[in-house]
């Protein structure tokens, strides 16, 4: 390889085509996306989303179709019943979410652990612009999958439940709540790398986020029942996931966009945290 | 033209940098000295805005690096070796940095033409060897075909060819009119590269003047002379105005003269006119690394202490002591203070 340098600076750097003259949002969003798409940890991620997300929605509505009036199954039925997207959307999201709070971490911590962020912010070094090109590609790449997924999630699944119970998108609040989906999924993205941002280290962003969507709503379960339920409620995502539910169940203390306002709110202070130390801290 | 004024940063209560003031000149290779811990990278980072300072400015031709519009077209910076994500390739590295600038793919190719990874630069970052990396960092300097460039350490993990070629761009590049800032731990690398020297230790300045000023000042000529009646030969040399300072006996056996203040031919005439035997006569010039050696080993972060570091002996005291002294009395005041400091004393 190094036969092939020239010794002597015949290595002339070739001159620069004339200036742009004004660099904009969109060229830093360009960069950003560049970055997004050609590691393959987002690749592989998206994947196993897709993956898990639908089979588990296929899994699960099958298992409840193959089951249905079983024993011990009247309870089940009846919420299935009540709320069958809910329950489709549900059963694969569960899980599916869990890659999307990864890769939401690994957007921003794998720039600080590969030394990365440096160059990101000699080029950029109006942070805030940086930071807000990054969470703007990252969102709109998971709010297009996550759409897309769940969709596929709700045809699949309503088609195996069909003989059970009968679903369709024209039913009330069914499309908000499909649409709801990628919505949740996309500020749970922001959530995650938010989460990234402050911590800067990727396993224990992950482990964080993942306290915080599965670990948090057990716990606060534990709480005596009164203001336990209140504080659930509030969580983010126990608040979030009422975007994707079409049914107000009985004692729900949030309808499903204050829901989704709630969870958006505690994705904005995480972010906005994040980025005032990402402001002042040293890169 | 990079303009540093009092810059301080410090990590808690360790200090890295403290209270440094220089400019670096177009035109030229401006060689950035110091040993290790000295606070190198740290003020390239101050300068480059990647770390904010506890009290001072750094500026790029008037302009703090945040205010840059489009930075990488005015300054390029290589700081550590190989800060690229092992997954992606070095194209799509320099592709998304090119595209931060509003830069046509087409420059991409013309940068890893420029280092000569084009057959490369489409596999991921991951396996390549030091060299390599540190190439892509140089394309990653040159993208935007800045005016200023800010490199740190280059040469770590070239090889010898690599090492020239990197020489020769700096000088080429300076040639140009451009600004060439770079950092090393090696004197004789940046002897051979730089036109102006700026000497740190321990955060603060030590010297700034041209390499051939620096290397005037620190050659130091002596002349060792051993002989079985060294004793008798060293007051032969003080008479005639020269100064004969005996060396240890482990020096190679015993007997042994540093002669200075007298050439070797002069020593050798005093020798026969008196019948002295000589075993050796040697004209030595200290190599420019012991001199600065010698001037940074006060601040030298990983403690060697000065005596361990001298090889020419009790010359070492004073040499090392005064620029440090000279040093911290300027601090924060005036660079031409400390500029006049090093082996003013020989």
């Amino acid at each position: 390889m190094t036969t092939t340098t020239p010794a002597a600076p015949a290595a002339t750097p070739p001159a620069v085509p004339a200036p742009i003259h004004h660099v904009g949002f969109g060229h830093t969003m360009l960069a950003e996306w560049t970055k997004i798409r050609s590691v393959r940890s987002t690749v592989w991620t998206l994947l196993l989303f897709l993956i898990i997300t639908i089979g588990f929605t296929a899994l699960f509505t099958w298992l409840t179709e193959s089951h249905w009036t079983g024993p011990n199954a009247a309870a089940r039925d009846a919420t299935v019943a009540a709320n069958p997207v809910g329950f489709i959307l549900g059963a694969g999201i569960g899980l599916g979410q869990l890659t999307i709070c990864v890769l939401g971490v690994l957007v921003i911590t794998t720039e600080y652990s590969t030394g990365v962020i440096r160059s990101s912010l000699l080029a950029v070094p109006k942070r805030l612009t940086m930071l807000a090109a990054k969470v703007a590609v990252f969102a709109i790449l998971i709010v297009i999958v996550a759409e897309i997924v769940a969709f596929a999630c709700f045809f699949l699944g309503s088609a195996i439940l069909h003989s059970k119970v009968a679903v369709t998108l024209s039913d009330q609040n069914v499309l908000r709540a499909v649409l709801g989906a990628g919505l949740y999924l996309a500020v749970l993205g922001i959530l995650a790398l938010a989460v990234g941002l402050l911590i800067r280290h990727t396993a224990a962003g992950i482990t964080t986020v993942i306290g915080i969507v599965l670990v948090l709503p057990i716990l606060s379960g534990l709480l005596p029942s009164s203001w336990g339920a209140h504080i659930n409620a509030y969580l983010p995502e126990q608040a979030g996931s009422l975007v994707y539910s079409a049914h107000h169940t009985s004692g729900q203390l949030l309808s499903a966009w204050q829901g989704f306002g709630v969870f958006c709110l505690w994705t904005a202070v995480l972010l906005v945290a994040g980025a005032y130390l990402l402001q002042r801290r040293d890169a | 033209m990079i303009e540093a004024r009092d810059l301080t940063k410090r990590y808690g209560d360790k200090t890295a940098v403290d209270h440094l003031s220089f400019n670096v000149e177009p035109g030229r290779v401006t060689g950035f000295l110091g040993p290790n811990g000295a606070g190198k990278s740290t003020t390239m980072r101050l300068i480059l805005g990647l770390d904010r300072p506890q009290s001072g400015t750094a500026t790029i031709d008037g302009r703090k690096y945040a205010d840059l519009p489009q930075p990488l077209r005015t300054v390029g910076a290589l700081l550590e070796a190989k800060a690229m994500h092992p997954g992606r390739s070095a194209y799509n590295h320099l592709l998304f940095l090119a595209q931060t600038q509003g830069l046509p793919r087409s420059r991409v190719d013309q940068v890893l033409d420029l280092v000569g990874l084009r057959e490369v630069a489409r596999k991921r970052t991951g396996g390549y060897s030091l060299g390599m990396g540190q190439r892509v960092g140089i394309a990653v300097a040159m993208l935007g075909d800045p005016q200023v460039l800010l490199l740190d350490e280059p040469v770590n993990g070239l090889d010898p060819e690599g090492i020239l070629w990197i020489r020769n761009l700096m000088k080429h590049l300076a040639s140009e009119g451009r600004t060439i800032f770079v950092s090393s731990h090696l004197m004789n690398e940046m002897a051979v590269t730089a036109d102006h020297l700026i000497v740190i230790g321990r955060g603060k300045l030590i010297a700034e003047s041209t390499t051939q000023e620096f290397i005037e000042r620190s050659s130091d000529k002596y002349v060792l002379v051993r002989s079985p009646d060294a004793a008798r030969l060293a007051g032969l040399i003080g008479a005639e105005g020269g100064k004969a300072e005996p060396q240890p006996a482990d020096n190679g056996g015993p007997g042994l003269l540093r002669v200075t203040g007298m050439d070797a031919a002069r020593v050798g005439e005093l020798a026969a006119a008196d019948r002295v035997v000589l075993h050796e006569l040697t004209p030595r010039l200290a190599s420019l690394e012991e001199a600065y050696m010698e001037l940074t080993a006060d601040s030298s972060e990983y403690g060697v202490t000065a005596g361990q570091t001298a090889p020419t002996g009790d010359g070492a005291a004073p040499a090392g002591t005064e620029p440090a002294a000279t040093a911290s009395s300027s601090t924060g005041s005036s660079t031409t203070a400390s500029s006049s400091t090093g082996q003013d004393s020989q």
